[in-house]
């Protein structure tokens, strides 16, 4: 290996001093939106955390097809992890897109907003590809299954967002709309810091449960060798 | 070249004569398309709008698919002749090739049924209604067919087949319903190939790692 | 608390909390993973040496 990979320890760290600066400048620094008052803030947290599960998603594809060019076995458990850090972003933004929703416009749900939506069918998808993977009998022929249904996970992004979009043009018209927020030098800045932090968090999020998996993993192995 | 098209045109083709003869699979899908759509009738409320009735066809076109996805690698699995297949020769991906358009030949037959059956019980259809049919239909096999493989390697696969196939299949409704109800069903068609133009691709190139260990 | 200040705190609230929820199940996956080490030692240990084996 050419480069060390950053410790775990260092990226926690970071992890946690940026989410407190974080913290400090969205409720401090930053502004409060005059349309929307208070309930913006929101935003500061639901959108990283919809691009955090975009990423971690786009990460697990990665890994995925990591599997299906090398058949390493290690790259399966990665590509499952990234998935699933996912997933428990994705379900985070569903949450917290649902409480923004309810601040602003007085409903839980609405159809129209696109994002909620496209957050709703990945979910569906991803679930599915948690019974996939717990009902076919560990092996290769697991992993490249897996793999595939990661990779089409990313191509049914695009599209499917795509697709809700047309559907709102004509079958379900828009209903509810929020303003981009006009966005302060100071609020751009608090998002940035936000996002960082959030997808670092992610990522040691990701990379504990990873080492959990290995070792458990290896801890398996050692076992079957020492009782036989 | 021709050899893997001839490779998939027989696979098809023994699809299509077993179908033939065991005659198990078509005349399910088509009961079950026709008594869907009297159902639909009774669940639809007076009032429901026109555009009401493209929703449900849609969504009786896609569970009849399922029959139809369901049952698709089941004879292969019963003589447990896939292995068999995956091990000739021939590049894997013709014997999905084959699967789909043999399963395509099955969904276009119960359509055949369906549509005129939906025209006299509901809303009449245009050509767009009827291009976003075929589009889909497309969509619905190649991506069926794959994920109907990967559902095979597993238990529960009876259940497992409709939970990873729907949300695959929400664009390909949207499409449809579109192309059925909307002023410039250009946009939903154009939508359609290029759903079916993704994802075939990527049908025909991942399947020879989902058969395979 | 004005309701937008409740909406707020809820939805940091739920991110905090869903995060110590992943850490509660990780803590209990790590003391398995410990208690799981622990036996292994223990078998290791008990194991003849390598050099000890007698050859029925």
């Amino acid at each position: 290996m050419s480069i060390a990979k950053p410790s775990l320890t260092a990226l926690a760290s970071v992890a946690a001093a940026l989410v407190t600066l974080s913290a400090v400048l969205i409720f401090v620094v930053a502004p409060e939106d005059a349309d929307q008052g208070f309930s913006q803030k929101i935003f500061y947290v639901h959108v990283p955390i919809a691009l955090t599960a975009y990423a971690c998603f786009g990460l697990g594809a990665w890994k995925a097809y990591r599997v299906l060019a090398t058949r390493g076995e290690r790259y399966d458990l990665e590509s499952y992890t990234g998935v699933h850090v996912g997933t428990i972003f994705g379900v985070l933004t569903l949450v917290t897109g649902a409480i923004w929703a309810k601040a602003s416009w007085g409903v839980w749900w609405t159809w129209s907003s696109n994002q909620l939506v496209l957050f709703l069918v990945l979910f569906l998808f991803y679930c599915a590809y948690f019974m996939l993977r717990f009902s076919v009998e560990p092996g290769s022929r697991r992993e490249r299954i897996s793999a595939v249904y990661a990779l089409f996970g990313v191509a049914l992004i695009p599209v499917s967002f795509f697709a809700i979009r047309l559907a709102n043009d004509f079958i379900h018209p828009t209903v509810f709309t929020r303003d981009g927020p006009q966005m302060t030098g100071e609020m751009f800045f608090a998002f940035c810091v936000s996002w960082a932090s959030i997808t670092l968090l992610a990522y040691v999020m990701y990379r504990v449960e990873l080492a959990g998996k290995r070792i458990d993993a290896n801890l398996r192995e050692l076992r079957e060798a020492l009782q036989t | 070249m021709s050899t893997y098209l001839a490779d998939v045109a027989a696979l098809a083709h023994k699809d299509l004569k077993l179908e033939l003869r065991a005659r198990d699979t078509l005349p399910a899908m088509l009961l079950f398309v026709l008594s869907t759509l009297v159902v639909f009738h009774f669940a639809l409320p007076a009032d429901a709008g026109e555009d009401a009735a493209y929703g449900l066809l849609w969504v009786a076109l896609v569970f009849t698919a399922l029959l139809g996805l369901a049952r698709s690698w089941v004879p292969e699995r019963e003589a447990g002749a896939l292995d068999g297949l995956v091990l000739a020769p021939s590049d894997r991906s013709a014997i999905w090739l084959g699967k789909s358009l043999a399963t395509l030949a099955f969904l276009f037959a119960a359509e055949l049924v369906a549509l005129p059956a939906f025209v006299v019980f509901f809303e009449p259809l245009d050509a767009a209604a009827l291009a976003g049919v075929a589009l889909a239909s497309i969509g619905i096999c190649t991506v069926g067919s794959l994920v109907s493989a990967m559902a095979a390697a597993a238990r529960g696969r009876e259940v497992l087949l409709p939970l990873l196939f729907l949300p695959l299949a929400i664009p390909l409704v949207v499409g449809g319903v579109g192309a059925s109800i909307s002023e410039e069903p250009g946009t939903y068609l154009a939508f359609l190939g290029l759903y079916d133009a993704v994802f075939a691709i990527l049908s025909w190139a991942a399947f020879e790692y989902v058969v395979t260990e | 608390m004005s309701s937008g200040e409740k909406y707020v705190a809820a939805a940091y609230g739920v991110f905090v909390v869903v995060v110590l929820v992943w850490v509660v199940i990780l803590a209990a996956k790590l003391s398995r993973l410990e208690r799981e080490t622990g036996d292994l030692a223990g078998l290791a240990r008990a194991r003849p040496a390598a050099g000890d084996r007698v050859d029925v």
